[in-house]
Parts: structure tokens; C-alpha cells; sequence
């Protein structure tokens, strides 16, 4: 068998190849979230790994101070952020609205400095446990590997996230406006649509399914201050891949970087972390548009 | 703001000595800079509360040596050497620091070694655990404090192969540490007759270590060897434990944990862990008074690398004391033939090679039922002499010995 023949039993390259979903999971949740950003407000939101953490720490807070337990987190911790995301939108991002990328990019580079910086002096570096609801604690042995119940979890409830947000944005009324939104605002606004509204809430949108990934890694791994900066740039790189804006383009490559990746732990453990940006440069130089991005 | 406090009352300092300076002190003020980590992964186990630590030995000599003020100046290295070495070369040029400390992270500490070489100051290394340091790596007036990676070999490493753990496998961090402790431990690991199996290196700092668990579980090892630190050691665990591991049958040996990791994981997940320190705050009076003086500033206990950073600068300043002054060769003797005698060490030798040689500690992480209470987490169940930790000075590969 191939497999054999390059030194790898298959049960190690099937274990790999579904721990690789379950991290693509993650990446379809944040870099979908960028993309619905992107694409309705032009925003290149480098916020959105601290936004993430902060799904995180909210989910934490939700326990200590109110006793919401994980599933009341999975709705309450994206609501909460979500507001916040509202709040920068009309507070900072509006400001910006017109001018060069650079600057909604600097605002929100600055913004997760900030937020990082204050969490890590709050908190300390070395994180927070938080443990999986009972419901998913232990795990099934699938013969070539050990299935915690919990990562299984993080791909049906990414996956589901992923097509709901699909549905809203491009088979909805409301996804249609957004979309007229982009193409041209001013005559949207003619019809009598409320476009400053729609944004905000896009934004919003987008930060909630920041926040929404972040409840879903806090069981996994340590509940961290810098947990979003360590994974932000991958996931621009999944964007980028998957063509700026495009909803298919984040999900379907989110999930298929984290094969790769995963694959790559595999063959060349010392690559991992660089293998998606080799990918990157390919796809830049020979679609520069990305992917599913079309040219412009 | 620290920094501006420090110049602040070196100032009124300078002012009230303006006229009995002492001569033999370069500036008429001894100054150290701290490079830590602030912000990133190794921030809890050194970061701010080297900085502490570094106070403290500042503040039991007054704030003043031989007739000078003492100034501690700190900056954020980043865990980047390039950004390490840069400001260490600033201080040392333009602002008259006399002494780097702490230098957390290898590849920062190797990188200041460069600066401190060139300009002939004395590096006092407490976080950075790589035993090159003191081998091929050293430079004359780099002195290596807290720990390294052989004395973490000797203690963890033998310990688990004496109860069976015979193969090894090792998931490793992918610089000059990671690699330093890993062929540590195989050395300890095949003279005791076990074996290493394979290793697979990973990226650092890492978040996912599901996909490296399972390729150390695949390889069939009894153990499992962390060749990491901080966070990367933290997410490791997790995983192993997430991915029923341990339940499974293999061991994990973390090889290099902090009280802050068992303190970050909690005793649930911790318990059982062996671990090799060089320092734990409830050992004596004499660290339990000191501790509770750093807890009462920080909030936390102290790992062993700041009171490794605490240690060091007390006994660097005690030779300037002593000797009245900070020429860098003068006081570098006085070092050496002063013992360390402190709450940290007692006896310690501070050899040619640069390595300090004190006694090291195995420790156990305590149950929950054990426990009776926040920090109360280690047992010590062994101690290992400072010659064994470290080994002879015949054994170091500094060509400068």
C-alpha cells in the first residue's frame, strides 16, 4: 500500500487526516467569519483573533458570575461579543468607512494589541482551564484512533454554523440586501434600506462567529490570552486562499487547510505551522483573486 | 513605569552622593538589565515576577552598593533573540548597564552571551535552560543559575526509566531548547538502559497537540517525553489527557514543568506529575518567608526561575560589595569564591565553566486530596546532589573552562 510504502500505518494517516478537520473546522468558523467581514464592510478585521479569545473568556465569565454552563455559553458568549463587535463597529469602524484599507487594518491591529495586552496582565499567559459539558466528556475508540465525544462535536456544531450562515447570506432577503449592500450602497439606500444598520449587524455577525469558535476551543485548550494571535494569521491565510469575501471559498478551504496542515504534522512535523503559507504563495501566484474569489 | 520609579530614586540617589561617589564603581551607579518575557508564553513562569524577584535582592541591600545606587532597568525581549540582543547592545553602549539578568528562552540568552562577550559584561542567566550554555555555548562572563537541561535529565529522566519506563518517545519544541533537552534526556534515558524511540518535533509555540499525541501514542513508547516548556508543556498535557493516553497506558513525563503550569492546569489534571525543580516555596522557613513576601507583590508563588533571578543578582551585588567594585573581572572572582548562600542555595559553587552547581529536587504533584490549598501543590521526594544535577566540571565542553 502507498501508505506503507512511506512509512506511515494507515491508522496513523486516518487519525491525522480527522484531527485535520476537526482543526479545519475551527479555521472555516474564524476565516468565515473574516470573509462575511470583509466582504460587506471591506474591513480586514485583524481583530478578530482577540475577539475569538474574548468568546473565550466570555464563555469563563458566563460560568463564574452567572453559572451558564457551556450550552448556555454556546448561544450568550457570540451575543455578548457580538454586541461588543456592534460597539467598535459604531464607535471606531464607521470612522473609517471610505478610506483605505490600511486603516481599518491598523485600527484593529492596534485594537488586538490592546486587548491582548490587557487580558495577559489580567490573566497571566498560561491560561484558564475550563472543562467539556458532561454530556461530552470521554470519548469512542474507532479502531485506528481514541474520538474524544467533544472534538467530534466541534465539527457537527462548526459545520452547522457554516451552512446557517451560508443560508442567511446568500437564499435570505436579508443576505440580498447585504450583498446589494457592497455592490452599491447609495442605491440601496434609494430603495429605503437602513444601510448603516445592515453593516453594523454584518459586523457584528462576523465577530459573533469569532466568539462562537472561541466557546468552542475553550474545553480544548487552555482558556489563554494569546490563543487568537497565535491563530489569526493562519486564518488570514485561509481567506486569502478561499478569495477575499467569498462565504464557499472560507469554509471549504478553512477545512481543507486543516488536512493539509494536519497531513503535514504527519510527514514533516517541523513544516506544520508554515505549510499553509507555501499553499498561500501557489494560489497567489497562479489565482490571485483566490480560489473561489472572483477576479476582479 | 517601573523603569521611571527606578530612575527616580537613582536620581535623588546620584544627588545625595554626588560628593563621596565611589570611585571604583563605573558611573558611580551599579545598573542590571532584565530582558524577560513579558507578554508570550514563558511571561508566568519568569516576566513580571523576575522583575520582582530582581527588586527584592535590590532592596535588601537598601538600594545602594559600595557607596552607589543600584538600578534595575527591564525590557520585553519578545522570546526574540534578534530583539534580546539589540537592546542588550543599547545597554550596554549608550546607558551604562553593567550586568544582564534573567534571559529566558535559549536562543535570547545565546544571543545576549554575544553582546555580553563583545563588551566584556557579565550575563546572569536564570530562565534559558539549554546546558550548552555552560558547554560548547559559554562565554567567560556568562554565568548559568537556576537549572539546565542535563540537571532536568538527571531528575526526571532517570527517575521515570527506574520505574519501567524503558522506551521513549518525545515530543519536542522546535529551537535550540527543545533540541538541548531532548538529547539531555536520551543520554540519561540510554545509560539507563532504556531507548528513544523517535520524537517529532513541533512547531513553537504550538496550540493543537492532538496530532503529535497520536504519532507519540502510534510509536508504541511507554513514555512520552515533553521536551517543551509553558504553554506548549500546559496544551501537551491537555491533549494527552483529552486523548486517553494516560488512560491508555502510556506515561507522560513533562520534563521541564513550572509551579505555574501545575498552578495553570490544575491538581485534576496535574496530580502524579513528576517533575525536577530547583526550587519550591515550601521547603524551609527560609523559603516560605520569601515566598510569602513575593506572593504579597505578585499574587502568586514563585517558580524556581525567579527565584533563581532573585538569588543571582543578590549574589552579584554581594560581590560588588565585597569588593567595591563592578569591574567585571574583579567581581567575577569574587563570585566564584564566595559560596551561594542564600534561600535559593545553599553552598552553591559558581564553577569556571559558568555553571552554578546547587542541589536540585525531584517533586511529585500532589493530589486534590492532598492538597490543602491554593500553591500547596508538590511533594519533594528527592534531592539531588549539585554534582550529580549538573556533573563534574571535567564533563563541561567550555572551551574557556
Amino acid at each position: 500500500m502507498l501508505t506503507d510504502l512511506l512509512g506511515f500505518p494507515p491508522q496513523v494517516l486516518f487519525g491525522q487526516l480527522l484531527l485535520g478537520l476537526i482543526n479545519g473546522a475551527f479555521y472555516a468558523v474564524l476565516s468565515l467569519g473574516l470573509a462575511v467581514i470583509f466582504g460587506l464592510l471591506n474591513i480586514v478585521n485583524f481583530a478578530h483573533g482577540a475577539l475569538y479569545m474574548l468568546g473565550a473568556f466570555a464563555t469563563l465569565g458566563l460560568m463564574k458570575f452567572f453559572g451558564i454552563g457551556y450550552w448556555g455559553a454556546l448561544i450568550f458568549a457570540p451575543l455578548l461579543v457580538g454586541i461588543v463587535g456592534i460597539v467598535i463597529e459604531r464607535l471606531l469602524l464607521r470612522r473609517l468607512a471610505g478610506v483605505d484599507h490600511l486603516y481599518g487594518l491598523l485600527l484593529t491591529f492596534g485594537l488586538a494589541l490592546v486587548l491582548e495586552g490587557t487580558f495577559v496582565k489580567l490573566f497571566g499567559a498560561s491560561g484558564i482551564p475550563y472543562s467539556p459539558p458532561a454530556q461530552l466528556q470521554g470519548g469512542i475508540n474507532l479502531g485506528f484512533m481514541f474520538l474524544p465525544w467533544y472534538r467530534g462535536w466541534v465539527v457537527v456544531a462548526s459545520l452547522i454554523v457554516c451552512a446557517a450562515t451560508w443560508y442567511l447570506f446568500e437564499r435570505t432577503k436579508i443576505g440580498a440586501y447585504l450583498r446589494a449592500g457592497t455592490e452599491n450602497p447609495r442605491l440601496l439606500q434609494a430603495f429605503g434600506v437602513n444601510v448603516p444598520l445592515l453593516t453594523t449587524l454584518a459586523y457584528g455577525y462576523g465577530v459573533a462567529l469569532a466568539a462562537f469558535a472561541g466557546v468552542l476551543a475553550a474545553p480544548i485548550t487552555q482558556v489563554n490570552p494569546l490563543m487568537g494571535s497565535n491563530l489569526i494569521i493562519v486564518v488570514f491565510a485561509v481567506v486569502v486562499i478561499g478569495g477575499m469575501g467569498s462565504i464557499v471559498g472560507a469554509v471549504v478551504t478553512g477545512l481543507a487547510m486543516g488536512v493539509i496542515e494536519g497531513l503535514t504534522k504527519v510527514f514533516w512535523p517541523e513544516a506544520s505551522s508554515t505549510v499553509i503559507f507555501l499553499v498561500m504563495a501557489i494560489v497567489l501566484v497562479l489565482r490571485p483573486a483566490g480560489l473561489f474569489g472572483k477576479a476582479a | 513605569m517601573k523603569l521611571f520609579k527606578h530612575l527616580a530614586t537613582s536620581a535623588s540617589a546620584l544627588a545625595v552622593m554626588a560628593t563621596g561617589a565611589a570611585a571604583e564603581i563605573s558611573g558611580g551607579v551599579v545598573k542590571i538589565g532584565l530582558l524577560t518575557d513579558m507578554s508570550a508564553t514563558y511571561s508566568d513562569v519568569a516576566g513580571p515576577g523576575t522583575i520582582t524577584a530582581a527588586e527584592m535582592a535590590i532592596e535588601e541591600f537598601g538600594g545602594q552598593v559600595a557607596g552607589a545606587p543600584i538600578e534595575l532597568v527591564s525590557a520585553d525581549h519578545q522570546n526574540k533573540a534578534d530583539i534580546a540582543a539589540n537592546k542588550a547592545r543599547e545597554w550596554g553602549d549608550t546607558e551604562g548597564v553593567d550586568a544582564f539578568a534573567e534571559l529566558v528562552t535559549t536562543s535570547v540568552a545565546m544571543a545576549v552571551f554575544e553582546v555580553a562577550k563583545q563588551q566584556n559584561k557579565i550575563a546572569l542567566v536564570s530562565g534559558a535552560a539549554s546546558s550548552p550554555l555552560t558547554n560548547d555555548a559559554c562565554i567567560p562572563t556568562g554565568l548559568h543559575w537556576t537549572y539546565n537541561t542535563r540537571a532536568l535529565a538527571v531528575g526526571t529522566g532517570s527517575a521515570v526509566v527506574k520505574e519501567g519506563g524503558d522506551s521513549w518517545y518525545f515530543l519536542t519544541a522546535d529551537y535550540a531548547f527543545g533540541e538541548a533537552l531532548q538529547g539531555d534526556v536520551s543520554k540519561v534515558v540510554e545509560a539507563e538502559g532504556g531507548q528513544v524511540l523517535g520524537a517529532s518535533k513541533h512547531p513553537f509555540p504550538a496550540s493543537d497537540f492532538s496530532s503529535f499525541m497520536l504519532q507519540a501514542q502510534a510509536s508504541g513508547a511507554k513514555v512520552i517525553g515533553l521536551a517543551n516548556a509553558g504553554g506548549d508543556t500546559i496544551n501537551a498535557i491537555k491533549a494527552a489527557k483529552e486523548f486517553g493516553i494516560i488512560e491508555a497506558g502510556q506515561k507522560i513525563a513533562g520534563l521541564l514543568v513550572f509551579l505555574s503550569d501545575v498552578n495553570a492546569l490544575g491538581l485534576e489534571t496535574a496530580q502524579g506529575l513528576q517533575m525536577t525543580v530547583s526550587f519550591y516555596w515550601d521547603m524551609d522557613d527560609e523559603t516560605r518567608a520569601w515566598s510569602q513576601r513575593f506572593f504579597e507583590k505578585t499574587g502568586k508563588m514563585p517558580t524556581g526561575i525567579q527565584a533563581g533571578t532573585y538569588s543571582s543578582v543578590r549574589h552579584y551585588l554581594k560581590a560588588i560589595e565585597a569588593t567595591g567594585s563592578d569591574d567585571t573581572e574583579t567581581v567575577l572572582a569574587k563570585m566564584r569564591e564566595m559560596p551561594v548562600e542564600d534561600m535559593f542555595a545553599h553552598g552553591g559553587v559558581l564553577r569556571t565553566d559558568g555553571r552554578m552547581v546547587h542541589d536540585m529536587y525531584l517533586a511529585e504533584v500532589k493530589s486534590p486530596a492532598e492538597s490543602s490549598g491554593p500553591w500547596d501543590y508538590l511533594k519533594i521526594v528527592r534531592t539531588i546532589p549539585g554534582e550529580e544535577a549538573f556533573g563534574p566540571l571535567s564533563e563541561s565542553t567550555c572551551p574557556t573552562k
